[in-house]
């Protein structure tokens, strides 16, 4: 369970995230979406203690993350494609962050087999592609078995076989009972793996709702009207670019 | 007879959470498992023995003037390898650190350990103990090299002669607390080359810029620039203008600790 109450960060004169609160319950894959530049990174930065709030806060199973005993056995996280020295084989790296929360090197190898990278296990990360780079995170973010997940992003860059697995990932990590906050701009991405949908932009709360609910919102917009029809409605007006061929 | 149990977990575990010895021991396999770590205190090695072997073994004692016999010191002479030495062991401390940040591995490890200043003192602690180890080893394998390598005709120090052990023990650690110093000045400035920079400048450029003052300004300020402190702690004929050995050592000690602190705010005030 994750709740954020009235975050706010503000980076010089523009606010990032500007007074958004919402919960991210147990047993649901929570689609975090919004269009680039809307705020996601930063409320995940803030949810795991990264990045200081200017406001409000977010607690985890009514903690703040910074008061968690063994973090990565309540949270995982997987918040950018190499976090890694590129230097360290992908085993040294889970073994390195395992031993911080006494977590043992059993757990390591399955985890290194659940993402298969296991052939690749003594080799330089620096040297993975994409692909295996976030397999390693997500072994890193699996490693304490948390009940909570942390996932910006995830699909980006990755090819279709790789795509299809982080989806039934986060399906069968929800399907046990855990909390799954994937953070997406592609509306089309979510409805694939969500159930619930947080729509933010320009750091304000769109919509909490739910992917059936806003699917069938988007079918009252117009004939055939989809899902993404109704994203692009309740996004129109916070993307910091526009343009067209007109 | 108890079997080890195959969950992966401490489930039973009895510590309430996380704590010093856990990061560790994550510090530890961090350090340990990158080759630059192992490069940097091998040309270490080579540079503390190897310049301690030519230093000595090129002395010329027997052409120096009176004066410079008098003042010879064949103990302080085997460490000219810590100018360089130094500059490797301080590099080393700021690696440590701001890899983390290049690579975006700091992210990681403040995820799974979000109190900061631990792990900080956690990386602090390990890498004195790995630096402290291989200044120690180094100091006294130049001195016996050293030795070695100076002609017969020139007196020869013992570890036994009054100050000669102190002299070798502080040659070993001040290398280790130059990595300190590293260690706090790379979580202060987060950037490789500028935090490099930094302490190249305090070692090397510092020292320099007292040039234009008069003698006493200058032979007071040696006793305060780590370079020059590092002759005095390695001297056994005692310097002009120099503090007692044990002051400077103080000193320098505490100017790790500063930077350290230093390091830890600057760690928790910022965001990741």
């Amino acid at each position: 369970m994750i709740e954020a109450r009235g975050l706010v960060k503000a980076y010089r004169s523009a606010k990032a995230v500007d007074n958004l609160s919402f919960e991210v319950r147990p047993g649901t894959v929570t689609g975090f979406l919004g269009p680039n530049g809307a705020g996601k990174s930063t409320t995940m930065r803030m949810i795991m203690g990264l990045d200081r709030p200017d406001a409000g806060q977010a607690r985890i199973g009514g903690r703040r993350y910074g008061d968690l005993r063994w973090p990565l056995r309540e949270v995982g996280a997987l918040l950018e494609a190499k976090a890694f020295h590129p230097g360290r084989t992908a085993r040294a790296h889970l073994m390195a962050l395992a031993a911080s929360n006494g977590i043992g090197r059993q757990r390591v190898e399955e985890m290194l087999a659940l993402t298969g990278i296991e052939k690749a296990a003594d080799r330089r990360a620096g040297k993975f592609s994409l692909g295996m780079s976030q397999r390693l995170g997500i072994a890193a973010a699996l490693l304490g078995d948390p009940g909570v997940l942390l996932l910006d992003e995830p699909v980006n860059g990755l090819d279709p076989e790789g795509i299809r697995w982080i989806r039934n990932l986060m399906r069968g990590l929800a399907a046990q009972g855990r909390a799954v906050l994937v953070s997406s701009h592609l509306i089309s991405e979510m409805a694939y793996t969500a159930d619930a949908l947080i729509v933010i932009g320009r750091g304000r709360l769109l919509a909490q709702t739910t992917v059936a609910q806003l699917s069938a919102h988007g079918a009252t917009l117009k004939p055939g009207g989809s899902l993404e029809e109704a994203f692009f409605q309740l996004t129109e007006g916070v993307t910091d670019y526009s343009g067209g061929l007109s | 007879m108890t079997t080890a149990t195959t969950s992966g977990h401490r489930a039973a575990s009895p510590a309430p959470g996380y704590g010093f010895g856990d990061v560790a021991l994550m510090e530890w396999r961090k350090l340990r498992t990158v080759r630059s770590t192992w490069w940097m205190v091998a040309i270490f090695a080579v540079a503390m023995i190897g310049l301690a072997i030519v230093a000595l073994s090129h002395e010329g004692y027997g052409q120096l003037s009176a004066a410079d016999r008098a003042a010879f010191d064949p103990t302080h002479d085997c460490f000219i390898g810590l100018i360089l030495g130094q500059l490797l062991l301080g590099a080393l401390g700021v690696l440590v650190m701001t890899t983390e940040f290049s690579s975006g591995m700091i992210r990681a490890t403040f995820a799974a350990v979000p109190r900061r200043p631990v792990v900080l003192a956690a990386k602090a602690a390990v890498l004195g103990a790995v630096t402290l180890a291989a200044g120690e080893v180094c100091a006294f394998a130049a001195f016996a090299a050293g030795q070695a390598s100076l002609a017969a005709s020139a007196p020869h120090a013992t570890l036994g002669q009054p100050g000669v052990l102190r002299a070798v023990v502080m040659a070993g650690a001040y290398p280790a607390l130059v990595a300190l110093i590293g260690l706090g000045t790379g979580a202060l400035v987060r950037h490789t080359a500028g935090a490099i920079c930094a302490v190249v400048g305090v070692l090397f450029v510092l020292p320099l810029l007292f040039a234009p003052f008069s003698a006493s300004v200058q032979d007071a300020s040696q006793n305060f620039m780590p370079h020059p402190m590092a002759n005095a702690m390695t001297a056994v004929k005692p310097l002009a203008h120099a503090l007692s050995p044990w002051l400077i050592f103080a000193l320098l000690c505490a100017y790790a600790a500063a930077a350290l602190a230093a390091g830890a705010w600057a760690l928790t005030a910022r965001d990741a």
